[in-house]
């Protein structure tokens, strides 16, 4: 039963030579084992991750379920917490500041409904992302799984409670006037595109949040920031009128006004294509394959790495 | 067993881990400490404030097929450390582990979710470890009796909040003993649960080591090392002190700390 080397002799000595005299990567190479802990190559990734996928999905369902299983009203708070929050918005903007600037309250306030929701799909996407490395560094050393499983999990669940809070997104839409339509078909097409976005966004910023978790501290600013100057409670062209075409544009090429605006589009009848800016769909596009092209490959050339103590 | 001796699963090559803790230096975490560990940034580690922990020193061995090796060595000798660097876990600072297939630490926790249910949280380790629905869906009763979170009672379908820290370690072990291993390392697993439980997992943690190529085992209980290991690395200040058959190894060490 001892562990014996092959002249015969017990090895009970402080620095153990290799077997049969090899160096250790001759020796490893002979018998084929591979390094541990090494990055696999783009490809081999993405099969890893797919072959994830399962696990992917529960943990975004298993994160979602667990926040609110502490609360009496349990799952309800899924749709109550953005109906909550549509209300506070439109008591701010709608009846306080007046925001709509010549908007009828019909149009407003689905307007308003709609850019709430669609913002925080992004927000919360990122919100999450900056801690998925960071706040699971005990799953990241415990368990081997493609780490990129973790960002996409978050920006997952966040699509989840989008769908959610869809459903009051629709209540206050249809209850304002605006039935069911062919356009609404539409919907498909950019919740694909901003998820997309969405979890590029959010495999960057896992990276730079696992190797600076400060950023966390930092984000919320950023993203308020961002939240305001998109066009959330205001429209773009109205609240820009008479300033310079390029500032318009500028202004509406930024990601967050292009998904919202074209989830307004296809959702409330009187928002007419003429608030979207030309080419609306190519930058929709463009945005979403560059950001999660771009940040998967990001994210992947860190993979060794996290978790570092 | 002889010839089974000579296929080597983990080949660990002159392998260095070092920890690095943000602003451990001054000892103080005030906000001024901070900031000049900031502004004195680009002069190296060692000015920002940054320790390094050299938790592994040089640590060279060969596993093979059918051992199993037990790591002892006194708190902070850099076991579990060196577990998760061959897992792949942990980054090595210099020096290499090669592996033979997929090593993996045995342990759940971290995927676990205490408020969901045990129901759920079988299913969410075991995807978290990479089984698939499949295998999972076989194996589910076999976890749920294991545990043996049953017998009083229908608690699978409570959150993991309301069990008691013993039926939460022992689901636990159960959701990550379900799964067949390479190359399987536990860290102290051993010490869950009431007496009954214990010894069905050091049963359950020998179908494993049969099962598996190679079994590494943390523990300080030099009785289960004894009646699981065959070979011991003795690590001292993340140093490798002596690596040999479990008796010998073991009466040096009982000679180290005194017993």
């Amino acid at each position: 039963m001892s562990e014996t080397t092959h002249d015969g002799t017990v090895a009970v000595t402080a620095t153990p030579s290799p077997d049969e005299g090899l160096p250790a990567a001759q020796l490893a190479a002979k018998y084929g084992l591979a390094v541990s802990g090494a990055r696999p190559s783009l490809v081999e990734y993405v099969r890893q991750l797919w072959g994830r996928r399962h696990f992917i999905f529960a943990f975004s369902r298993a994160k979602l379920t667990a926040q609110y299983s502490q609360a009496k009203l349990g799952q309800l708070w899924q749709v109550a917490t953005p109906l909550l929050n549509a209300a506070v918005y439109y008591f701010i903007f709608g009846v306080i500041l007046h925001a709509s600037r010549g908007m009828s309250q019909d149009v407003y306030i689905p307007f308003l409904v709609t850019g709430v929701f669609v913002f925080t799909f992004t927000q919360s996407s990122i919100m999450s992302g900056v801690r998925a490395i960071s706040s699971n560094l005990g799953l990241v050393r415990a368990l081997h799984f493609p780490r990129a499983s973790l960002p996409i999990s978050f920006a997952l669940q966040q699509l989840q409670q989008l769908l959610f809070s869809m459903i009051v997104m629709f209540v206050f839409v249809v209850g304002f006037g605006n039935l069911p339509g062919l356009s609404w078909l539409l919907i498909l097409p950019v919740l694909l595109l901003q998820f997309l976005f969405n979890t590029g966004l959010a495999l960057i910023v896992a990276r730079l949040g696992a190797a600076t978790p400060d950023l966390a501290q930092l984000m919320p600013f950023i993203l308020r920031t961002w939240m305001y100057t998109s066009g959330v409670m205001f429209s773009i062209n109205r609240m820009m009128e008479g300033r310079p075409e390029w500032v318009v544009r500028l202004l509406q090429v930024n990601p967050a006004a292009v998904y919202m605006d074209l989830m307004r589009f296809a959702l409330i009848d009187d928002y007419g294509a003429s608030n979207l800016p030309p080419h609306v769909w190519a930058i929709a596009l463009f945005w979403a394959v560059v950001v999660f092209g771009g940040g998967f490959v990001y994210f992947w050339k860190a993979e060794e790495r996290y978790g570092r103590g | 067993m002889a010839e089974e001796n000579t296929t080597p699963t983990v080949i660990a090559d002159d392998l260095h881990i070092v920890y690095r803790v943000n602003g451990a230096k001054t000892g103080k975490g005030s906000a001024t400490a901070a900031l000049s560990r900031i502004l004195k940034r680009g002069s190296g580690d060692a000015a920002r404030g940054v320790r390094k922990v050299h938790a592994v020193r040089g640590v060279s061995f060969v596993a093979h097929r059918g051992e199993a090796i037990g790591l002892i060595g006194s708190n902070g000798s850099g076991k579990s450390t060196l577990l998760r660097a061959i897992a792949g876990l942990l980054p090595a600072e210099s020096g290499k582990v090669y592996t033979d297939g997929q090593p993996s630490l045995l342990g759940v926790n971290a995927a676990l979710m205490n408020d969901l249910t045990g129901e759920r949280n079988v299913i969410l380790g075991g995807l978290a470890m990479g089984m698939s629905r499949e295998e999972i869906r076989e194996r589910y009763q076999q976890i749920v009796d294991f545990s043996g979170i049953n017998e009083k009672g229908d608690f699978i379908t409570l959150p993991m909040r309301t069990y008691s820290s013993g039926m939460a370690a022992r689901l636990r072990f159960s959701i990550a003993a379900a799964k067949d291993h390479d190359v399987l390392m536990i860290d102290e697993a051993l010490a869950t649960g009431d007496r009954k439980f214990q010894k069905r997992s050091e049963e359950r943690i020998r179908e494993l080591r049969k099962e598996a190529g190679t079994v590494f085992l943390v523990s300080h209980s030099n009785k289960s090392i004894r009646d699981t290991c065959d070979r011991v690395l003795w690590l001292e200040r993340g140093e490798l002190r002596m690596d040999g058959p479990t008796d010998e190894v073991l009466k040096e060490y009982e000679k180290f700390t005194g017993k």
